[in-house]
C-alpha cells in the first residue's frame, strides 16, 4: 500500500469514524443508554455555572453558538461555533486515556460563499475542553470564552474566536436577559417514546467584533443564539434526523422549534420565548413546520425554503436561506446556515438540518 | 551492411561454440553478480524506506526534544492552544515474552493524512482503534507471533514491517508506562515552522527537518556498500572474460575480415556488422544475466535479510520482487560491459591496413610500453592507499583505500610477473628451461587480464576470509565473558519480579538485574543498564580501557563504562563528564567491547539506574549459580516458583543463538566469495582457451626440434601452474593487507568496533586447493587437446602462411 492510498485511507477513515461518534448524536443511538453512560431524568434541576461546564457521563455534548450579522461593508453574514464533546465511555481519565473526543466546527457563510473548518481532538490533553472559573470551551485555538470584566452568569459576556484555512472571526457576544431552559425546566423531549436531553439556550445575545475572510476584514454587528444540550440517548431509533430553528422576531421574540424526522410524521416541538425570557412551550398542534422548496446541495435534495405558522400567535412566515448551499464538509457533513424570514413577520435566525 | 557478409562473420561462431559459450557466460556472469547485489540492495534500501515513511513519518517535519528524554503533554496542549498543526507519537520498544515490539503510539485524530494506519475497514475499526481496550496493527509475521500473547486485538496489516505495531497513542502511553509524556511531535505538512517561534514557546524542543534519513539505513549504508563492492569486483572480473573473447574471436576472423574487405565490405560497414553482432550477444547474455542475477539474489535474500535483522535490527522481508528497473539497469550494464571490454579490439580492427597479413597474437601483446604504463597506474594507486590511510578517514575512503589497494597490485602484477620471469630465463642454463621461462613470459601478456581476474579474486578471499574468522574468534571470546551467567530468566509483570526478587536470594550464588530505561545521550537515543555491585562483573566484563577502580566508580554512581561503539562514533575519552536524562551527570570510567549491536550503550550502577529512572522495567535477570545444580534450579523456578519454562533462557541456548546471527551474518559474504571465485576460474579458464588456440604456430617450431607432443602438454601444465602459485603467492600479503583495511577501517567506521586481526593459513590452504582444482580444470581442455593435437596440423604452421 503506498502513501497515497494510506492517505485516502486515512481520511476515509476519520470521516467514518467522527460519522459514527456523530451518529450518537444524530441518530441511531439505541433507546437505552449503554455502557454506563448517566440518562437525563425530568425534574432535575439545571444550576448554573455548573452546568456551563463539561458533562462527561453523558454520551454527547455541545456549545453550540450561531450568530446572524451585519457588516459595515453591507453585506450579510452567518457566523457558526461549535464544540462538540463525545465519549467512548462515561467519565475522565488523566491524560491519553481520557475517554473523551472533542471536536470543533466552525464557519462563515455569505451569500456566495459558505467557509468551514473542523478541529478535532481528545480530553485529558488540555488541547481540548471547558473549564468553568473563568468559564472557557476550547480546541486548539479555537475558543469562547468568559469576558473577564464580567460578573453575573459567566456566559453573560463571551469572547469567541476561530479560524479556518481562508477565514477568522473574533466576536465578543453580550447578554442582559437571563438563560432559557428548554422544554420542562432544561429537561427536552425528543421523541414520543421519551428520549429526551437537557437543553438550555441563550437566544438573546448582542454581537460585536470583527470578521476576516481571504485577508479581508470586516467589521460586524448583529444577534447570536447559544444552545447548550447534553444526552446520552437524544434520538430514537427510528429517527433519521432533524430540521432545527431559531428565529429572532422584530418585537424581541424568538423562537425555538425542531422536527424530528422519522417513519412516520415525525416530531415536532417548539418554544416560543418572550422579550424577556418568559417561555411558553409549543406541541405539534401549535405549529406546523413543512418545508416548501427543495434545492440541489452536494447531490442531496435539501430543503431549503420553509413555512412555520404558529396560529396561536398569528404567525405565518416562511424562510429562506441567505446562501442554500451552506453544507458542512465536515467528517459528518450537514447543512447550517442563516435564514431571512417573511410573512406575518419578518427577521433573521438559523437553520440547521441533518441526517439528509 | 549487407546481410551474406553478416552470415559470413556470424558463422565463425558455429564453428567455435566454446568460444560463443565463454562470451555469453562471461557477460551473463558479470550482469548476474552486479543486478544479484544491486536487486539486494534495492530490496532492503525499498524496505527500510516503507519503514522510515510508516514508522518514523521521516517525509514530515517533526519536533524532538533535546538531549533529555520526552515532551511534556502540556507541551503538546500549549502549542495546540498556540495554533501549531503538530499531532503527538509515543513510540518505545515493548516487550511480548521474548518479543521485542516497536510500538509507536499515534492520535489519529491530529494525524496529519498519510501517516499510518492502514489495515482499518471503517469508522468502527477506527473507534474500536481509538477506544479505551485499543487495538495493536501489526504486520501478518508478528501477528502470528503475537498470537495468545497480548490480550489486546490484532489488525493485521501489509504495510508495516515485522516486529513493529501501531496502536492509538493512549494504548501506547499504558503499554509503555509514559504517563502522557511524549516521543516526538509530526508537523502537518505545509506549515512553516519557525525555530524562533518553537524556542519562544518551549526552548527544550528542536526541528528535526522532514526527508532526513532514515536511522537504519544510515547504519546499513555500510553493509550495502559492502556488496556493492563485491558485486563491482565479480562484475570487473566478467568484463575480463569478455574481453579475451572478444579479443580472440576478432583475431581469429582477420582473415574473414580481409576477405570481406577485399571483396568490398567497407571498413565502416564491417564496424557496423561487428557491433551489431555484439550487442546482438550482450543483450541477450544480458537477459540472461538479470534472470540468473533475480535467482540468484532470491537465494541469497533470506541470508541477507536475517544479517541485517541480527546486525542492525533493521526488518527487511526475505524476498525479493522483479523491478522493471532491473531490466533496464541489468541491460545497460551488459552493454556497457562489453562495449567497456571490447572497444579496444574494435580500435585495432578500425586501425587494421586493408591488406596487412594478420599477426598471430596481435591482440593478445602488449607492448612493452602499455605494460609499463600499467605498472606506473599500478604502483600511483598504491601510493594513493598509502596516503590515504594516513591522512582519510570515513567509509566512503575505507573503500577508496581498498579500490587502489586492489586495483594497484592487479595492475602491477603482469609487470612484476614479467620481471621475475626475465630473471629466472636468464639464470637458466639449460635450453629447454630457457624456452620454458622465456615461453612463458611470451605469454602473460595474453595471460594478464586473467592472472589479474585471479588475483583480485583470490585476495578478496583471503581478505574477506582473515575478517570473518578474526571476527568469529574475537566474538566467541567475547560471548563467553559477555554472557557470564548461567540462567536468564525474564518475570511476566513487576508484581513477578518483585516475588522473584524476594525468592531467588539463597537458591543462587547471585542475582545480577538486567534492567534499561532508553534516554538521549548526546543526541542520539540510546540504552542506559544498570549494574549491580557483583564479582562477574569485575571478573568477567570485558573492559577495553578503564580507570583502575571502574567497578567502584560505577557502583558508587560516579562513573559510567560505555561501549565501544559510543566511545569511537563520538571520540570520547576516560574521565570526560557524561551528561545522561534525569539529570543524571556521571564520568565516564571505561569502556567495553559490544560486538553486534549498531547503537551506543551506557551502564551506571543499579542503584543509580533506579533513583534517577524510578519507571525502570524490573523484569529481566541473569541468575549465577553453582553449574552443577543449574538444572535443579531451573526445575524450582519452574515448579516450585511456577515461572513459565519459556521464561527461562540458559547460558548456552543463549549463545547459539547469538553464534546463529553470527553465522548468518557472514553467510552472504561467503556465498559471494565463493561466485567471485568461480568467475576468476572462468576467466582463467577462457584465457587459456584462447591462448592455446593461437599458440600454435609457437609450439610447432619446438615440436618440429623433437619434443613430444605429451612433453609439450606437460610443459603447458607446468606453465600455468607456475603463474597459478606466483599468482597465488602474490594474493597472499594483498589479501592480508585488505584484511588489514576491513578490520581497521571499514569495521570501525561501519559497526564502530575494532578487531584484533587473526591470520589463519589452514584457511589459506584450502582456498588454494580449490584454486588449483579450479586452475586445474580450466587446463584440461587447452592441454587435452595439446597432447592430442594430430602432428599434421603443426606441421600446417609451416605451410600456412601464419
Amino acid at each position: 500500500m503506498n502513501a497515497r492510498q494510506i492517505l485516502l485511507t486515512i481520511a476515509f477513515l476519520v470521516t467514518a469514524m467522527t460519522s459514527d461518534l456523530f451518529a450518537q448524536g444524530f441518530a441511531g443511538l439505541g433507546s437505552t443508554a449503554e455502557g454506563g453512560f448517566a440518562v437525563p431524568t425530568r425534574g432535575s434541576t439545571l444550576a448554573f455555572p455548573r452546568d456551563h461546564g463539561a458533562h462527561p457521563n453523558y454520551r454527547v455534548e455541545w456549545w453550540y453558538i450561531t450568530a446572524n450579522l451585519e457588516g459595515a461593508d453591507g453585506r450579510t453574514y452567518g457566523v457558526q461555533w461549535t464544540l462538540f464533546r463525545s465519549a467512548f465511555a462515561p467519565g475522565n481519565a488523566d491524560g491519553w486515556a481520557d475517554p473523551q473526543i472533542w471536536i470543533g466546527h466552525a464557519a462563515i457563510t455569505t451569500v456566495d460563499r459558505h467557509y468551514v473548518a473542523e478541529k478535532l481532538g481528545r480530553g485529558g490533553t488540555g488541547q481540548a475542553g471547558v473549564e468553568l472559573a473563568p468559564f472557557e470551551a476550547w480546541i486548539d485555538d479555537w475558543s469562547m470564552k468568559q469576558s473577564l470584566d464580567e460578573r453575573g452568569d459567566p456566559l453573560s459576556q463571551i469572547d469567541l474566536n476561530a479560524s479556518g484555512k481562508e477565514f477568522r472571526y473574533q466576536l465578543t457576544l453580550s447578554a442582559r436577559t437571563p438563560l432559557v431552559l428548554q422544554g420542562d425546566k432544561g429537561y427536552s423531549v425528543k421523541s414520543a417514546k421519551g428520549q429526551a436531553s437537557y437543553y438550555y439556550s441563550q437566544p438573546f445575545y448582542e454581537v460585536r467584533g470583527s470578521l476576516s475572510i481571504s485577508g479581508k476584514a470586516v467589521q460586524v454587528s448583529g444577534k447570536a443564539w447559544l444552545d447548550r444540550e447534553w444526552s446520552s440517548q437524544p434520538l430514537a431509533d427510528d429517527q433519521t434526523g432533524w430540521d432545527w430553528f431559531s428565529l429572532h422576531l422584530p418585537s424581541g421574540d424568538k423562537i425555538m422549534a425542531f422536527r424530528l424526522r422519522d417513519d412516520a410524521s415525525g416530531f415536532v416541538s417548539a418554544n416560543w420565548i418572550t422579550a424577556d425570557g418568559e417561555t411558553r412551550p409549543l406541541t405539534r398542534d401549535d405549529i406546523t413546520i413543512e418545508p416548501l422548496q427543495f434545492a440541489k446541495v452536494e447531490g442531496r435534495d435539501i430543503p431549503v425554503v420553509w413555512r412555520i405558522h404558529v396560529p396561536g400567535q398569528q404567525l405565518d412566515i416562511t424562510t429562506k436561506p441567505l446562501n442554500e448551499q451552506a453544507w458542512m464538509k465536515t467528517s459528518t457533513p450537514y447543512w447550517e446556515g442563516p435564514i431571512t424570514f417573511s410573512g406575518s413577520a419578518t427577521g433573521v435566525g438559523y437553520l440547521e438540518m441533518t441526517g439528509y | 551492411m549487407s546481410g551474406i557478409a553478416f552470415w559470413a562473420l556470424i558463422s565463425h561462431w558455429r564453428r567455435k561454440p566454446l568460444q560463443f559459450a565463454t562470451l555469453i557466460l562471461g557477460v551473463a556472469l558479470a550482469t548476474a553478480l552486479w543486478t544479484g547485489v544491486q536487486a539486494i540492495n534495492a530490496e532492503a534500501r525499498a524496505s527500510y524506506a516503507r519503514a522510515a515513511s510508516v514508522l518514523e513519518q521521516n517525509e514530515l517535519t517533526q519536533l524532538v526534544p533535546r538531549d533529555g528524554a520526552v515532551i511534556p503533554i502540556a507541551t503538546y496542549a500549549r502549542l495546540r492552544r498556540d495554533g501549531w498543526a503538530v499531532s503527538p507519537v509515543i513510540e518505545g520498544e515493548y516487550r511480548v515474552g521474548t518479543i521485542r515490539l516497536r510500538l509507536i503510539g499515534i492520535d489519529p485524530l491530529t494525524a496529519p493524512p498519510g501517516t499510518g494506519v492502514s489495515p482499518i475497514g471503517n469508522g468502527k475499526d477506527l473507534v474500536d482503534f481509538i477506544s479505551v481496550k485499543g487495538r495493536l496493527i501489526v504486520s501478518p509475521t508478528t501477528a502470528r507471533a503475537l498470537q495468545g500473547k497480548v490480550d489486546i486485538a490484532l489488525n493485521v496489516s501489509d504495510s508495516l514491517p515485522d516486529n513493529a505495531a501501531f496502536a492509538d497513542i493512549s494504548v501506547a502511553d499504558r503499554l509503555l508506562q509514559r504517563k502522557g509524556s511524549v516521543t516526538r511531535l509530526v508537523v502537518s505538512p505545509g506549515r512553516k515552522i519557525s525555530a524562533a517561534a518553537l524556542s519562544a514557546i518551549d526552548p527544550e524542543l528542536q526541528i528535526r527537518e522532514a526527508g532526513e534519513q532514515p536511522d537504519v539505513a544510515r547504519l546499513t549504508d555500510s553493509f550495502h556498500l559492502n556488496l556493492t563492492a563485491f558485486g563491482f569486483l565479480s562484475f570487473i572480473v566478467g568484463l575480463f572474460i569478455v574481453y579475451a573473447a572478444t579479443g580472440l574471436s576478432l583475431e581469429q576472423r582477420r582473415a574473414t575480415f580481409r576477405t570481406l574487405r577485399a571483396v568490398g565490405v567497407s571498413l565502416r560497414s564491417l564496424v557496423a556488422m561487428l557491433i551489431f553482432e555484439l550487442t546482438l550477444f550482450a543483450l541477450a547474455s544480458g537477459v540472461i544475466g538479470v534472470v540468473a542475477g533475480y535467482f540468484l539474489a532470491t537465494a541469497l535474500m533470506p541470508g541477507v535479510a536475517s544479517s541485517l535483522r541480527g546486525l542492525y535490527g533493521a526488518a527487511v522481508p526475505g524476498v525479493v520482487t522483479l523491478r522493471p528497473e532491473w531490466w533496464v539497469s541489468g541491460l545497460a550494464i551488459a552493454m556497457i560491459g562489453t562495449a567497456m571490454a571490447s572497444a579496444n579490439n574494435f580500435l585495432q580492427i578500425w586501425r587494421m591496413p586493408i591488406l596487412v597479413a594478420a599477426q598471430a597474437q596481435a591482440w593478445a601483446r602488449m607492448s612493452v610500453f602499455a605494460l609499463r604504463a600499467q605498472a606506473i597506474v599500478g604502483a600511483a594507486l598504491l601510493c594513493l592507499a598509502a596516503i590515504l590511510i594516513e591522512v582519510g578517514s570515513g567509509l566512503i575512503t575505507g573503500f577508496t583505500v581498498l579500490g587502489c589497494l586492489l586495483l594497484g597490485c592487479a595492475l602491477l602484477l603482469p609487470s612484476v610477473l614479467s620481471l621475475v620471469l626475465g630473471l629466472i630465463a636468464r639464470r637458466s642454463a639449460e635450453p629447454l628451461t630457457k624456452w620454458f621461462w622465456a615461453d612463458t613470459r611470451l605469454q602473460m601478456p595474453g595471460l594478464s587480464m586473467a592472472l589479474m581476474a585471479l588475483l583480485l579474486a583470490l585476495s578478496a578471499n583471503i581478505g574477506v576470509g582473515t575478517m570473518v574468522s578474526s571476527f568469529r574468534t574475537t566474538f566467541l571470546g567475547w560471548l563467553d565473558q559477555r554472557l557470564a551467567a548461567e540462567l536468564y530468566v525474564t518475570a511476566r509483570d513487576e508484581t513477578e519480579a518483585s516475588r522473584l526478587r524476594q525468592w531467588l536470594p539463597g537458591r543462587v550464588k547471585a542475582v545480577l538485574p538486567i534492567w534499561n530505561v532508553e534516554g538521549q545521550v548526546l543526541g542520539q537515543s540510546l540504552q542506559i543498564f544498570g549494574v549491580a555491585d557483583d564479582a562477574t562483573y569485575r571478573d568477567e566484563w570485558p573492559v577495553l580501557v578503564g580507570t583502575d577502580n571502574v567497578w567502584e566508580e560505577v557502583t558508587a554512581g560516579r562513573g559510567a563504562l560505555i561501549n565501544e561503539q559510543l566511545w569511537r562514533g563520538k571520540k570520547l575519552f576516560v574521565g570526560q563528564p557524561l551528561a545522561l536524562p534525569n539529570g543524571l551527570n556521571v564520568v565516564i570510567a571505561g569502556v567495553y567491547s559490544d560486538y553486534g549491536n549498531p547503537a551506543g550503550q551506557v551502564i551506571i550502577g543499579i542503584k543509580t539506574l533506579e533513583r534517577y529512572f524510578p519507571e525502570v522495567s524490573k523484569l529481566r535477570y541473569g541468575l549465577r549459580v553453582d553449574p552443577m545444580r543449574e538444572e535443579t534450579v531451573r526445575n524450582l523456578l519452574v515448579h516450585e516458583f511456577g515461572l513459565p519454562a519459556t521464561s527461562i533462557v540458559d547460558q548456552a541456548a543463549l549463545k547459539r543463538q547469538s553464534r546463529a546471527v553470527f553465522e548468518q551474518t557472514f553467510l552472504v559474504t561467503g556465498a559471494l566469495n565463493v561466485l567471485t571465485l568461480a568467475v576468476a576460474g572462468f576467466a582463467m579458464f577462457s584465457s587459456l582457451l584462447t591462448l592455446s588456440a593461437v599458440r600454435l604456430p609457437q609450439l610447432a617450431p619446438v615440436w618440429a626440434m623433437g619434443l613430444r607432443r605429451r612433453d609439450l602438454a606437460i610443459a603447458e601444465l607446468a606453465r600455468t601452474l607456475a603463474l597459478w602459485t606466483a599468482t597465488f603467492v602474490a594474493a597472499i600479503p594483498l589479501g592480508l593487507g585488505l584484511a588489514w583495511v576491513l578490520l581497521t577501517i571499514i569495521n570501525v567506521e561501519a559497526f564502530g568496533w575494532r578487531l584484533p586481526m587473526q591470520i589463519f593459513p589452514l584457511d589459506w590452504l584450502r582456498l588454494g586447493a580449490i584454486a588449483l582444482l579450479a586452475a586445474l580444470v580450466s587446463m584440461a581442455i587447452p592441454v587435452w587437446r595439446l597432447a592430442t593435437l594430430l602432428p599434421a596440423q603443426l606441421l600446417t604452421v609451416f605451410a600456412n602462411e601464419r
